[in-house]
Formats: structure tokens, C-alpha cells, sequence
């Protein structure tokens, strides 16, 4: 009878450097973060609140603004659901450009001065970092976000080829977040302009090969307030947290009505 | 006690300042844009040609006087020439004017005014810049008294 001699498995089969290892420290920095503050119930003028706070490497802004709303003031209100980009409940005006908090790593920014945090501009604001998204949506509902169909309904699922899912992929990203729209000149002016995810969205149904009322959302695109308010000033492209080509794809719908008139 | 009355969150409310009035019939502003395009393309060609003849070429910027205006447009085709140039140049300036009214004045009564100055100043430029290509005269009488400049035939 032989005696099994077990060996035991090593915690580790690396060697590792005597002071190396461990899942090492993160780094904190100390951050100001500013947050524009409205309440209508108190007073009718916006003002900015400011916070210092010890952030770590690996916090985002909504990480900071969770801090404030939890350890500091209870009263900063903002929107967030998923807190993982997806939902695109957080879109906010983070030093001056349209960024969604949940995305945004506060290491990334420059943190040697005071980090702005603002409601995202054109749309009335309700309180602190909450604005009304309701005319975003009107716009959204206007051009018929949904698929149009008038054969038959077949039997199994619609076909499509990959290169014919592939000619809108791009805009079918879009999370509603209204990032671009709210960084769009033209629609700070009167928010009478559809807006880039409007346009976005009617683009994803107007090149989707089963879609039958492309023409229908093309003659709603067409109006003055329509595709042709777009100056391209890619505003809208910059600040899409999907990386969605949003300038260009306003650009394609302004060619298919060209090419459905002429 | 009667229960307080909650909206519902989809009751529909647009704030009133955000309601598209009156759907916008016709191309107007797809032909706008286009025309945009095709004029400036035009009139790259058309500047770039008037520039050449007018300050480089043959004397340069100082053969340019009355009389060399007045040779220029002895000729039907730089009479063609500049009053195409007229046309397109202030039609596309007017509506990029236009553009920029609408992008930003916020009031509709701004945007009234605005535009009025603007379209009365462009009539009267293009009716006035057109007359005085097919009527220039270097040489005028006024009153009786011709205003006689040196490459002026004699009385």
C-alpha cells in the first residue's frame, strides 16, 4: 500500500516581487464639485452649490453625485436608473458639454479646478439637475418611432439581410438620453427644430428595408422645422455618449428627401 | 376629505412654448438649402473670374476707373456676368441672413422686423444694382453741363 502523498496547490503559482501584489490601492484626489441649484418652491433664481469631496480613481460623477446626495445634502436631486449608460436617464451639462454622469470618470476631467455640474440646456428646468423632457418626446413621438409595415404579416419572423440591417445600425443605438438635442444651437433658440434624436430615430425606421412609411416620416422631416434647421455644427455627434454619427445621419435624411423630390 | 388630485405623468402637457403652430406646406426650405449649395458653388467661379479680370489682369487694380467699367459692360456677356452675380450673390447673402434671423432672434415680432429690413434692402439693391449695369453711363450731362473725365470722347 502506497502512502498518497498529497501536495497541496499553492495559493499562487506566480512569485511575485516582494511589494507587488494585492489588488493594489486606488488612488483618491480631492475634487470641488459645483452643481447648479433650482428650486422653484424656494426661489425662482438658479444659483451653483459647491462640495469638496475625496473621490477615488475609479469614480464617475454620478459616483460624486451620489456622495452629496447621501453623506452631504439631500435635496440635490437628479435622475438617474441604470447608473451604467444604458438607460440615459443622467444626461447633464458636465464643464460645459452634455455627458452622461454615469459615464463620465472624474479622473478624466481636469481636477485641479471646480468640476460644473448643470441642468442640459433648451428644455425648462423643474428642479436642480431635473429638466421637463416632455417636448424632447413630442418630437420623438412625431416621427414615428415604430415599425410601419403594410404586407402581410408573416408567418415567422421579417427577414433582412446583414447588409441591410447594417445601413441604420448606427442610429438604432440611440438611448433617448436627449444629450444631443440639448447641445444643439438651433434648438436653444425657440426648441421649435425637431432635434438630432428625432431625427435619428425617424432615420433608423426610414432605411430599415421593412419599413413601408419612410416617405411618411420623410414629409414630417421636411417641414421648416425639419432636417433643413441642422447647420452642422456636429454639436450633436460630440456629444453622443452611444458614439452614435448623429450630424451624419441627419445628413442622409436630408439626401433622401433631395433625392425623393428631384 | 376629498383625495388631492395627482396629474397623471403622461397627460400629455407640452410646455406651450415648445407646440410646433402650423405645419409648414411645400419645399420652400429643401429648396432654400439647396439653392445654397448650387449658388455657392456658382459663385466661387463667378467671383474668382471677376476678381482676376477686374484687379489682376491687363493693368491691374489701376486700370480700374469709369471707363474701364463702362468697356467691361459694353459687352453683353460681362453684363450677363455681373448680373447673374448680382442676383446670386445677394439672394444667397439674404438667405443665409434669413437662416441666421431664425436661428437667433427668440420672439416672432423680432423676427418680423428683422426680416422685413432685411428683404426691403435686398429689393432695393438688386433692382437698384440691376440698373445701373444696363444703364451705366461714364460720361453723364447733367443739367446740360457733361461731367468730362479724360477718356470721355469731347463734346
Amino acid at each position: 500500500m502506497s502512502t498518497e502523498t498529497v501536495e497541496r496547490e499553492p495559493a499562487s503559482k506566480i512569485d511575485l516581487a516582494p511589494g507587488i501584489g494585492g489588488g493594489g490601492e486606488i488612488p483618491t484626489f480631492d475634487i470641488t464639485l459645483k452643481v447648479r441649484r433650482y428650486n422653484p418652491e424656494v426661489s425662482d433664481e438658479a444659483h451653483w452649490d459647491e462640495w469638496k469631496l475625496t473621490m477615488y480613481g475609479t469614480d464617475r460623477v454620478l459616483d460624486a453625485l451620489h456622495k452629496v446626495k447621501w453623506e452631504h445634502d439631500g435635496t440635490v436631486t437628479f435622475r438617474r436608473s441604470c447608473a451604467h449608460g444604458v438607460c440615459g436617464s443622467d444626461a447633464m451639462r458636465i464643464n460645459g458639454r452634455n455627458r452622461l454622469a454615469c459615464k463620465t470618470l472624474l479622473k478624466d476631467l481636469d481636477t485641479s479646478k471646480p468640476i460644473l455640474v448643470e441642468p442640459i440646456k433648451g428644455l425648462p428646468v423643474e428642479k436642480d439637475l431635473i429638466v421637463d423632457m416632455e417636448p424632447f418626446f413630442q418630437s420623438f413621438r412625431e416621427v414615428m418611432p415604430f415599425l410601419v409595415n403594410r404586407g402581410h404579416e408573416p408567418t415567422k419572423e421579417r427577414l433582412q439581410s446583414a447588409e441591410e440591417r447594417e445601413r441604420f445600425d448606427d442610429t438604432t443605438k440611440c438611448i433617448l438620453c436627449a444629450a444631443c438635442t440639448s447641445s444643439c444651437p438651433v434648438f436653444w433658440t425657440d426648441g421649435q427644430y425637431f432635434g438630432p434624436a428625432a431625427i435619428v430615430n425617424a432615420h433608423r425606421f426610414i432605411f430599415d428595408s421593412r419599413d413601408d412609411a419612410g416617405d411618411m416620416r420623410l414629409e414630417i422631416l421636411n417641414d421648416k422645422e425639419g432636417v433643413w434647421r441642422c447647420r452642422t455644427t456636429f454639436n450633436c455627434t460630440e456629444a453622443c455618449p452611444r458614439g452614435i454619427q448623429v450630424t451624419k445621419a441627419i445628413a442622409e435624411v436630408k439626401q433622401a428627401i433631395l433625392n425623393r423630390k428631384i | 376629505m376629498a383625495n388631492p388630485v395627482i396629474e397623471s405623468p403622461r397627460s400629455g402637457r407640452v410646455a406651450p412654448e415648445y407646440t410646433r403652430t402650423g405645419a409648414s406646406k411645400g419645399n420652400f426650405e429643401m429648396l432654400a438649402w439647396l439653392f445654397m449649395r448650387v449658388s455657392g458653388i456658382i459663385l466661387v467661379v463667378l467671383i474668382f473670374v471677376h476678381l482676376w479680370t477686374s484687379l489682376i489682369d491687363g493693368d491691374g487694380i489701376k486700370g480700374v476707373d469709369f471707363g474701364f467699367v463702362a468697356g467691361k459692360w459694353a459687352d453683353p456677356v460681362w453684363q450677363i456676368w455681373d448680373l447673374v452675380m448680382l442676383w446670386l450673390a445677394m439672394l444667397h447673402g439674404t438667405n443665409g441672413v434669413r437662416t441666421i434671423i431664425n436661428d437667433y432672434a427668440e420672439k416672432d415680432s423680432t423676427r418680423f422686423w428683422l426680416k422685413s429690413v432685411l428683404y426691403a434692402s435686398t429689393v432695393v439693391i438688386i433692382v437698384l444694382g440691376t440698373l445701373v449695369i444696363f444703364t451705366f453711363d461714364p460720361c453723364p450731362v447733367i443739367d446740360g453741363v457733361a461731367h468730362v473725365a479724360p477718356y470721355c470722347p469731347a463734346p
